[in-house]
């Protein structure tokens, strides 16, 4: 009853090229044979294609002198790079640029290892309970929102938080970190760290358990301790892992998370604040000056699509997979 | 003798490495629950409490009182924030599932018609992005201002949850759908009884995943909703906590400034689902779903 299929049983993304060899069905043989598929796929398009590839053709805006109320999208003059120009003598969207920048390096210096060493940490655990309740409590706090992190940060670190409660109990003076923008860079890694470094242990912890573990014992019995261990076995073997991760956060290097810098914004300042995002939304929807800001939301974009694109490059020259392979 | 399994090459730990092990472990262990303890405790303190520590509570033995509850359910703002927000996050999940698990099938199946530019569309999402004003100007045209579709709709489809979906339904031998096929079952029976019942646990995942963004999920409210009385638990919490501001349209007994207690219990309450959840879902992170998933 069923149509001929052409795809062999273990079809995979992994052989595409492959699939050039096989026999060439008729398209309409096909789509007699694939409508429910379609069918299936059909409410994931419209929301792909309505909220993401819609709203991705309307960057034209960038180019435009926009009037939302008079012109809209389709009435509004063409103006080329203007935007573009103007975005390179602002000193707000330069701020924004570098800010962004220092938190990228900052986080890759003071972040990017905590999860690795947490893994370490956890894998090295023999008791399997402990480790499983030490994981249960880490990851937790990545299932919260940045406006709960940031709450509790407040509650703990700001000017009526529990540290200065102490600080003043002991006679001391009050230092409120939450408004601090000197500190800013340590407040927003320590929260990152808070948040979402428990949860980023489990690629490398993943990457530990496919260790084979006859290296150990071989390892050990040629009389190598534990740190020799850890530096001849362990660490080459997350090696892979460690590169592809450190290459695509270098990719995303333009991306420091939104929320986490709006919210502390009125707080801290747009001094020491401002990144891509935030200047995105307070110089196109705040200030009306929606082509402005998605000129500069579109600069981002394209940037950092190059960057993703260089970056998975690299992976894929060193021998990983990448994010994106060819599936 | 302790129940822990140690290879019999491996060297008896140190009593120093065990002392630093051991006290990292608590530090770590301290750093992320004693936030908690604290906010909870001081949620569920009386007013006179909180005022005489003067902040948080950190010693128990003043008395548990649920007032601070009792006060923040008596603010219509927050208890109707906190229905929107069971609402969006229920139906926005259902919605986002189904769609899901319906697309990452038609997705699982290389070589079906139309599959290429269906797989094109959705792994592009991770390298290009619309941006905010695009989204933003979209949206508002398109009429969905004061709506809450403008909520659930453009965060609907995540394109990693599609793929880690995807990935699993692969896995899963081609044997099984032949022979479901041979059989005379079409397409949605073979997803729902033959990959649904197998996919459970990555399914549970991904509904979590869901739901959690769901949960949340203030920006496309305060993007969107200008309507205050339409804003979710997170917006109320970013304004009446984060932000220390007055609560809008909170007539009578809530203009004052919210108390450090109530404060603290409407965190808890934003935190609480989280915690209710997790349990269930958690162990399938250690089994590994979600990475074999993304390897595969």
């Amino acid at each position: 009853m069923t149509a001929p299929t052409v795809e062999s049983p273990a079809a995979k993304a992994g052989d595409a090229p492959k699939r050039a060899v096989k026999p060439k069905v008729h398209w309409r043989t096909r789509l007699r044979r694939d409508w429910p598929l379609l069918l299936m796929a059909a409410p994931m398009m419209i929301l792909v294609w309505g909220f993401w590839w819609i709203p991705t053709l309307g960057n034209v805006v960038a180019f435009q002198d926009y009037k939302p109320y008079t012109g809209g999208i389709f009435g509004s003059r063409l103006v080329g790079f203007t935007h573009f120009q103007m975005l390179f003598s602002d000193p707000e969207f330069m701020r924004a640029m570098v800010n962004t920048l220092s938190i990228t390096a900052f986080q890759l210096v003071f972040y990017f290892p905590v999860p690795i060493m947490l893994a370490l940490l956890m894998h090295s655990l023999v008791s399997a309970k402990l480790r499983s309740l030490l994981q249960s409590v880490v990851y937790l706090p990545y299932f919260f929102s940045w406006v709960l992190v940031i709450a509790i940060f407040q509650q703990m670190l700001g000017g009526a938080g529990l540290l200065n409660q102490l600080l003043r109990a002991g006679g001391f003076e009050g230092v409120d970190w939450m408004t601090d923008p000197d500190t800013f860079l340590l407040l927003v890694t320590s929260q990152a760290i808070w948040k979402d470094a428990g949860f980023g242990a489990i690629i490398f912890l993943a990457a530990l358990a496919a260790i084979d573990p006859n290296l150990y014992e071989a390892a050990a019995v040629d009389g190598a301790g534990r740190w020799r261990r850890l530096w001849h076995i362990t660490l080459p073997g997350i090696r892979p892992v460690i590169v592809l991760l450190l290459i695509l956060r270098l990719g995303d290097a333009l991306n420091v998370g939104f929320e986490q810098f709006f919210l502390q914004r009125s707080a801290v300042g747009s001094q020491a604040s401002e990144v891509f995002d935030t200047f995105v939304y307070y110089s196109g929807i705040r200030t009306g000056d929606f082509d402005y800001g998605a000129a500069a939301g579109l600069f981002k974009g394209v940037v950092g699509l190059v960057l993703i694109l260089a970056a998975n490059k690299a992976a894929h020259m060193m021998g990983e997979r990448g994010v994106y392979s060819k599936s | 003798m302790s129940a822990v399994k140690r290879a019999a090459w491996e060297e008896r730990p140190t009593v120093a490495g065990k002392a630093t092990k051991g006290a990292a472990i608590v530090v770590i262990a301290l750093l992320v629950l004693f936030p908690l303890y604290t906010i909870a405790l001081t949620s569920l303190s009386s007013s006179e409490t909180v005022n005489r520590v003067g902040g948080l509570v950190v010693w128990p033995g003043d008395g548990i009182t649920f007032d601070a509850y009792e006060q923040m359910f008596r603010n219509p703002v927050v208890l109707r924030s906190l229905i929107v927000s069971l609402a969006i996050t229920a139906v926005g999940t259902v919605v986002s599932v189904v769609v899901s698990v319906l697309g990452a099938y038609s997705l699982s199946r290389p070589g079906s018609f139309g599959h290429k530019t269906i797989l094109f569309s959705v792994l592009m999402m991770f390298v290009v992005f619309p941006g905010l004003i695009p989204v933003y100007l979209w949206v508002s045209a398109i009429g969905l201002r004061d709506n809450y579709l403008a909520i659930i709709l453009p965060m609907a489809v995540s394109a990693f949850n599609v793929v880690v979906l995807r990935a699993f339904f692969m896995s899963i031998p081609q044997e099984l759908f032949d022979a479901a096929r041979i059989d005379g079952a079409g397409e949605f029976r073979v997803l729902w009884q033959i990959v649904a019942p197998l996919s459970k646990a990555v399914i549970s995942v991904v509904t979590l995943f869901y739901a959690v963004a769901y949960w949340n999920n203030w920006f496309n409210a305060f993007l969107y909703l200008d309507d205050t009385s339409k804003w979710p638990l997170a917006l109320v919490l970013r304004t009446y906590v984060v932000e220390s501001a007055p609560l809008p349209q909170a007539s009578g007994l809530s203009n004052a400034p919210p108390t450090l207690a109530v404060k603290m219990a409407i965190v808890m309450i934003a935190i609480v689902p989280a915690l209710i959840i997790y349990p269930f879902v958690q162990k399938h992170f250690k089994k590994g779903v979600i990475i074999g998933a993304v390897k595969g």
